[in-house]
């Protein structure tokens, strides 16, 4: 089952066939899938691709800073309509929309990339301690963890804003706390993933081994327990990176993000656009909300397409040889599976299932 | 998800529970039960300790507002200046007596406040599941059967920009069709003004509009009720019809591929009743076990619904009380809230094991 493919796989990255840039693990999914499921894929990392460009390249893209309002002397007309000086039209408040679109994807980007680092690295410290020691600690980072992991995830946000910033901030100071405050809702999801691929790999056989051979119990949660744990990071990753899109996004329009003087905030454009919408004026909030979309949409598209290659009952009919029991039991995201991810599954697992449930 | 995690915390905290065989299912609802206490305790501690990080709520909300002197009266007055742990004490003393503390900008018992608003958001989060429950399971189950063709393919589009698109964006573009350029339904609120009035002045009312227009035996009244509640539903049940689309889909694929339904299609049942009749029955009980998350995500996107509609509901006073920085009022409605879920996941739980025996520990 698992546990011996897991095996194998170790062996083979020890003795076997070097790594090379097709085992990386977006390439490697990439190669694997077919049809509709490599569409899907393609399309989403076209789309974040097209993110992160626009992330890194906004000083050269955006015709005006995010807080400008005025070129060569003269103010922007305000609520002008999309077309000629400003291709994307301008808000009430002055500013030309597609900058903040552009700068937005920026603000975007950073925020996601502080949030999901720090909370993988927390998430997979805690998980991998927890799990491997056990004992009380464990107890207590399970049941604090199952806590926050039921709470609404920008309920909690807003608090631990409120705690970091007081709820308003400069450019950095206001990344920063919602990079925080995403990082607080999703540690529980990382831990939980390897603190159970801990327990599960820490009675394997390897690991028994490499006690005998007097390794460190440091060396043996680095090197052997860690290494085999990561699998299914990438998966949720992905997923967590779209949710914390949404969570700032979901923040900025409750006020909580970042000030629109510090940096260019897409869900506190649309706040400001949703009382622009009853004077049937559109520009200010489609923009804004169609890059929130299209930047989640596509690292959506990544998540789901590896979530799916991951697992065998999932992947394109032509891979599939069986099918077994239900694939949402052991889920951590929404209908999909990460317990069962890497296709380490096979039909005889079954039993094994119940018990996850 | 929950039903991922019964498991571990219920071992966790008594691992003699989780021995094979050793517990009917009136000592798994007594365990789950006692469990409620640790996550709420929890929650609420958190949430007391980030919004003391700040300070003290009267100079959050007042401070520049009052002369310093006034302001270290007011504190005083309110205990605020005692030290962390006896204002946490009398905290939870007060929870314990159902006292959520009393708001600083408008000075009304948090309760009263949860109780006048609780109900809109409890009517929202109705209307909205059943949104998702009309459109994410037929549309999972044809998602399945035409598995791996484009229809498919399209449907897994749609659901993912159903959870791809905040609420607030989707309601801001339904709001712009349907209302502005349509002009078939209402922009915002729960009512218009003068059904409003009527069902304020209405004896015993519930707060649950509909019900109470019901009750008003006011056609018109229902109508413009129902009208109101359209957008605000659409837009905060598609969030849910997408997660349930995807996973009615993946399970249905899943009980497809079963040896049962082997044993029927091998007997000739066309692969359309094979979907509709016996693969989609089992296929529905990891989404009552999933509905308890979605309470959880429901109360998370109430939040920015009500705010897009004005919908006068608990979320929509959460907003308002964050504008003004009222920490009390804040902290008492995530306090809530937090019981709510907790509550919820347990009766989902309880649910779960009662339909599937194999979830019991």
């Amino acid at each position: 089952m698992a546990a011996s493919t897991a095996t194998a796989v170790a062996g083979q990255a020890l003795h076997g066939r070097r790594r090379t840039w097709r085992d990386l693990p977006v390439v490697h999914q990439l190669r694997q899938s077919i049809g509709v499921q490599r569409g899907m894929l393609v399309s989403g990392l076209v789309l974040t691709g097209i993110f992160v460009l626009v992330a890194l390249l906004a000083p050269l893209i955006a015709p005006y800073r995010w807080a400008q309002r005025e070129a060569d002397g003269r103010p922007f007309d305000t609520l002008q309509p999309p077309g000629g000086d400003h291709l994307l039209g301008t808000t009430q408040g002055g500013y030309d929309v597609l900058s903040r679109v552009v700068w937005g994807a920026q603000t975007a980007a950073e925020t996601m990339v502080v949030a999901v680092v720090l909370s993988i690295f927390v998430g997979v410290a805690l998980g991998l301690v927890s799990g491997y020691l056990g004992g009380w600690l464990d107890r207590v980072l399970v049941v604090v963890g199952d806590a926050i992991y039921a709470f609404p995830t920008l309920l909690l946000a807003i608090v631990v804003s409120i705690a970091i910033s007081g709820g308003q901030s400069s450019k950095w100071g206001g990344v920063l706390a919602a990079a925080f405050s995403i990082t607080v809702v999703y540690i529980p999801q990382y831990f939980r993933v390897i603190r159970a691929e801990t327990v599960r790999i820490k009675a394997e056989a390897y690991v028994e081994s490499a006690k005998v051979v007097g390794a460190s119990t440091l060396r043996i949660m680095l090197r052997h327990v860690l290494r085999n744990a990561t699998r299914t990071l990438p998966l949720i990753f992905t997923l967590n990176a779209s949710e914390a899109l949404l969570t700032l996004a979901g923040l900025g329009f409750l006020g909580f993000g970042i000030e629109p003087t510090s940096a260019a905030e897409w869900g506190y454009d649309l706040q400001r656009a949703v009382s622009d919408v009853t004077g049937g004026i559109w520009w200010t909030g489609v923009f804004p909300g169609l890059a929130i979309v299209l930047a989640v949409l596509g690292v959506t598209l990544v998540g789901e397409s590896l979530n799916d290659l991951a697992d065998p009952r999932l992947r394109g009919r032509r891979a599939v040889s069986a099918a077994s029991g239900t694939v949402a039991a052991t889920s951590v995201v929404p209908g999909g599976t990460l317990d069962s991810a890497a296709g380490l599954e096979t039909p005889g697992q079954d039993a094994d299932e119940g018990r996850d449930r | 998800m929950t039903v991922v995690d019964a498991p571990e915390s219920v071992g966790a905290v008594t691992p003699a529970a989780t021995s094979r065989g050793g517990g009917g299912l009136g000592r798994y609802i007594v365990i789950r039960f006692l469990l409620i206490i640790p996550t709420v305790f929890i929650l609420v501690t958190l949430v007391f300790l980030l919004m003391r990080t700040t300070g003290d709520p009267i100079t959050a909300a007042q401070g520049g507002r009052l002369p310093p002197e006034q302001l270290a009266e007011r504190i005083h007055a309110a205990g605020y200046d005692r030290p962390l742990i006896v204002q946490y004490g009398s905290y939870l003393g007060g929870l314990l007596r159902g006292d959520f503390g009393t708001t600083i900008s408008d000075n009304r018992p948090v309760t009263e406040v949860l109780v006048t608003y609780g109900t809109a958001t409890l009517e929202l989060a109705v209307y909205a599941l059943i949104v998702a429950f009309v459109v994410g399971i037929p549309l999972g189950m044809l998602a399945a059967y035409l598995r791996d063709r484009f229809g498919d393919a399209l449907l897994r589009v749609f659901a993912i920009l159903c959870y791809a698109t905040p609420v607030f964006f989707a309601g801001l573009l339904l709001k712009l069709v349907f209302s502005i350029k349509l002009g078939l339904l209402p922009v915002s609120g729960r009512a218009s003004t003068g059904t409003e009035l009527d069902l304020q002045l209405m004896d015993g009312r519930t707060g649950i509009y509909l019900i109470d227009a019901i009750r008003l035996g006011d056609p018109a009244a229902v109508a413009d009720v129902l009208e109101h509640a359209v957008l605000p539903a659409v837009a905060l049940g598609l969030l849910t019809a997408g997660i349930f689309l995807r996973l009615v889909r993946t399970n249905v694929i899943g009980t497809l591929g079963t040896e049962y339904v082997d044993a029927a299609r091998s007997r000739g049942v066309s692969e359309y009743r094979l979907v509709r009749r016996h693969a989609y029955r089992p296929a529905l009980i990891p989404i009552i076990t999933v509905i308890g998350l979605q309470i959880a995500l429901l109360l998370g996107g109430a939040v920015l619904t009500e705010t897009t509609f004005e919908w006068k509901g608990l979320g929509f006073q959460l907003a308002q009380y964050l504008t003004a920085r009222d920490f009390v009022a804040v902290q008492g409605i995530v306090a809530l809230l937090a019981v709510i879920v907790a509550v919820t996941n347990f009766v989902v739980d309880i649910l779960a094991a009662l339909i599937d025996p194999r979830v019991r520990y």
